[in-house]
């Protein structure tokens, strides 16, 4: 399997040259993904399944006008956020939400002589997430929840795994912006699961 | 410990993680790790919210619908057509 896996580049490559394993892995690789990213952008499955579809077909008129091969990751999720963009228009406009550090650091508990923070046992996480249902679903609640200038950064760095660059292009914003929007995303993701951690772990499920 | 070190490292954690940092920076970070326990205790799960994103999956997709999958198929060959014909000068009968 390994030995199939083709980089960006070769798929963008063998995409124009009409070979249709290249079709097939495309629509593979892309489409699910597409509806993840979708589903924790927009928060509505049929709105992501759309989006989704949307993309994927944008994608096939248009890829002949890809400059950079090696960049059809990227393209791509532009096409997907402008796809997300557009639902979110039709939908309940969000205001935009500015998160400050102060906000995000953990409280402090007076422990007798020690002072301790707030914090949940965090070791206590299985290695696969799978795993545990109910802390997948606390994730994508985590995810849906983020405002959304902080929502789009972590899912393209984070969840998408792409690079500060990458997502700076996408978002039509400075990559010193995607590091700052980044950095608070991650630690509000981190304060909503610590707090599920706790509230689970009081209840007697972690 | 110094609550304003605290504070200082607390705005690098990212950077920390994504090894972003100034090789002076990350080694004075190392430092007051080194001796805050509760910084490490935070890092350690600020790292691993990360690594659940990044292990993230909604479980698997459902398959894609033949006729949505004609759909993408048509745009790909229309494109593809479309392309021949930019490239080639002998017209296609």
């Amino acid at each position: 399997m390994p030995g199939e896996v083709k980089s960006d580049a070769e798929l963008a490559l063998n995409l124009l040259a009409g070979d249709e394993d290249a079709f097939t892995q495309f629509v593979k690789a892309f489409h699910a993904r597409l509806s993840q990213y979708s589903f924790l952008m927009c928060g509505h499955r049929e709105d992501a399944e759309e989006v989704a579809q949307e993309t994927l077909l944008k994608v096939f008129e248009s890829i002949d006008q890809l400059r950079d091969p090696s960049r059809l990751k990227s393209w791509v999720f532009r096409i997907a956020k402008n796809e997300c963009f557009m639902k979110r228009r039709k939908s309940v406009f969000a205001p935009m939400v500015e998160l400050s550090l102060d906000d995000l650091r953990p409280g402090k508990v007076n422990d007798g002589e020690a002072h301790r923070i707030e914090i949940a046992d965090w070791t206590a996480l299985p290695e696969d997430l799978l795993l545990d249902t109910e802390l997948q679903n606390a994730l994508t609640r985590s995810i849906q929840e983020l405002p959304e200038i902080y929502r789009s950064v972590v899912l393209l760095r984070d969840v998408e795994e792409l690079t500060t660059e990458e997502t700076a292009e996408i978002l039509d914003i400075k990559p010193d912006a995607v590091k700052t929007r980044l950095h608070r995303g991650r630690l509000a993701l981190r304060q909503c699961l610590d707090h599920y951690l706790r509230t689970a772990t009081e209840g007697g499920q972690a | 410990m110094n609550d304003n070190d605290c504070c200082s490292v607390f705005a690098l954690l990212s950077e920390y993680l994504d090894q972003e940092l100034a090789p002076a920076t990350c080694e004075e970070l190392e430092e007051h790790l080194r001796g805050c326990p509760q910084c490490i205790q935070f890092v350690q799960s600020l790292k691993r919210s990360v690594q659940l994103c990044h292990h993230y999956g909604g479980g698997t997709a459902p398959p894609v619908d033949p006729e949505v999958m004609a759909g993408f198929r048509r745009a790909y060959e229309e494109m593809l057509a479309k392309r021949r014909g930019s490239h080639e000068k002998t017209p296609q009968v």
